[in-house]
């Protein structure tokens, strides 16, 4: 008897959990969101993909994902309204998570096609890879894209080398590959937001920052197997603590 | 060469209708079961990325293909690529939305090449890898085929492949139709001409044969990644007719069950062929599991 009413109880109490971690994943035409859908129900999040500002700003965690050109995402993000959803969420002290090309846009601005502003909640300029590697001035072929699976480490000159673990990268392995698949980096190895870096041809720079309540990464999580997924689980664990 | 990347290793799954096939030359397609199974197994098994092949679409203007590409997203978290009947932005939203990373685009290029820069103006450079399946002249150069290796084209390898880095594609699969599906190895004069043209990842694909000799060819030549498909289907096939596995089942197709079909395949893992480009010096991604316990320090 006992037994049975715990068991509704836990049912009542999982569902109250579950309920309370709606993640909204921002839709503005495009990227493979289905993988970030996926990502997030595989940790036991709620994902909710959407162009409706008011479901961001509703939700209890926020994904700006994505991929393609900075210029063309910030004229669809103002065009649905999503600028404010997404300031308003960072303030109000919710996870915000940017990936790939969300990561990107969190920044000042970008250098892709002459200079076109970002959101701006982070310090930091995104510049084109290939200037940057070729500038480093090894005699091979720089290939760009960036697409690989290459180890990311905590940032080799930054006094706070110890962020990783409060961080979401907490429990993924220093030195475990992620997957990257990208034209242009952003320019903010020496901020304190830096956690983590990466190389590419021997050219270090910034792959994740974290600033309170505000992850990005450059690489792919939910392409990045499971020391990608332990980022989604830490997103899960995050939302508990709210 | 020393900080070159490391080489991706890309099992590519060739689907027909709901089966895994596996042709030689890209014809006489042979059964070889769900590839969902075999999809699941790669990844586990420490693919870098998965490669899914539609071997009629471009023929037929059909996309069954999705279905498979949607149940393998809903458990694998590794890049996938879709190509095989990609015609349209549309079609690309569609494979997009379906789970896949990258879509691979052949035929539609060529008959458009417009169609390259729009696609990756739209989803980005990065999104969209130009697949150029060659084929041997008899001058010694090679020229483009389409629709899946059935139509020739006037286009040479060389300056087509240019064109397409310059019109912004982010990949190039080079697919050998001579090699492909022989297990003779990959066709290195012709990966050493685009790797040489252009400056974007240029992947190996037709003619993987043993660990060994798939290193040799990485360690020589400035190649991003390798697709490999017999060696590594013909040792999970094994396994599936071990168990019982009804290849015959789709009628359609001639099938593969028969010992014989497996002697001339020394049956290899993604670490097999991982270990010997480790051990000729080309860097890879571990296959090993990455996450240690590193909480609280």
């Amino acid at each position: 008897m006992n037994g049975v009413l715990l068991c509704v109880q836990l049912k009542h109490k999982w569902k109250r959990m579950m309920e309370n971690k709606r993640v909204a994943i921002i839709d503005y035409g495009v990227g493979n969101l289905f993988s970030v859908a996926q990502a997030c129900s595989h940790v036991g999040l709620v994902p909710e993909i959407t162009s409706n500002p008011d479901t961001v700003k509703t939700a209890d965690a926020v994904i700006l994902p994505g991929v393609g050109a900075f210029g063309f995402a910030m004229a669809q993000l103002q065009a649905l309204g999503m600028v404010d959803a997404i300031t308003s969420v960072a303030s109000a002290g919710k996870p915000l998570v940017g990936i790939c090309l969300g990561f990107q846009l969190l920044f000042e601005a970008s250098e892709e096609m002459g200079r076109t502003p970002g959101l701006g909640l982070l310090p930091g300029i995104v510049r084109p890879l290939r200037d940057a590697v070729e500038g480093i001035g090894y005699d091979q072929t720089v290939r760009i894209p960036n697409v690989a699976w290459l180890p990311v480490a905590p940032p080799q000159r930054m006094a706070n080398q110890a962020a990783w673990s409060s961080t979401l990268l907490n429990g993924v392995a220093e030195g475990a590959e992620m997957y990257f698949v990208h034209s242009y980096f952003v320019d903010a190895a020496l901020h304190p937001v830096s956690v983590a870096e990466v190389a590419y041809y021997g050219f270090r720079y910034c792959c994740a920052v974290s600033s309170a309540n505000v992850f990005g990464c450059q690489f792919h999580p939910e392409k990045s197997g499971e020391s990608g997924l332990q980022i989604y689980r830490n997103l899960a664990r995050k939302i508990d603590f709210i | 060469m020393m900080l070159r990347p490391p080489v991706r290793v890309i099992p590519r799954l060739d689907v027909k209708g709901q089966n895994l096939v596996k042709g030689i030359h890209l014809e006489g397609l042979r059964v070889l079961g769900d590839p969902s199974y075999y999809a699941l197994r790669y990844a586990g098994e420490g693919a870098d990325e998965l490669l899914f092949m539609d071997a009629v679409a471009s023929l037929y203007g059909r996309n069954s293909l999705l279905d498979v590409v949607e149940k393998t997203a809903r458990n694998v978290f590794i890049p996938l690529t879709v190509g095989g009947g990609i015609r349209t932005l549309d079609d690309i939203s569609k494979a997009l939305k379906a789970g896949a990373d990258k879509v691979a685009i052949n035929t539609a290029a060529v008959n458009d090449p417009k169609f390259v820069s729009q696609a990756a103006e739209r989803f980005g450079s990065s999104t969209i890898v130009i697949h150029i399946d060659a084929k041997k002249t008899k001058s010694g150069g090679w020229n483009v085929w389409t629709e899946n290796g059935r139509e020739p084209t006037h286009l040479q390898v060389e300056p087509w492949a240019q064109q397409v880095a310059k019109l912004g594609c982010g990949e190039i699969l080079v697919t050998s139709i001579d090699s492909e599906g022989t297990m003779a190895g990959y066709d290195r004069d012709l990966l050493s001409v685009v790797a040489d043209k252009v400056a974007v990842p240029v992947i190996a694909c037709g003619g993987a044969n043993a660990p060994h000799a798939i290193a040799d060819v990485a360690h020589g030549i400035d190649i991003s990644a390798v697709c490999v498909a017999s060696i590594l289907h013909y040792r999970l096939a094994a396994d599936l007719e071990r168990q019982g596995y009804a290849f015959g089942a789709s009628g359609e197709f001639k099938v593969i069950a028969e010992k014989r079909d497996f002697s001339r395949v020394t049956p290899t893992t993604i670490a097999d062929i991982k270990q010997a480009l480790h051990e000729r010096g080309v860097v890879v991604r571990s296959t090993q599991t990455q996450m240690e316990a590193h909480d609280g320090k």
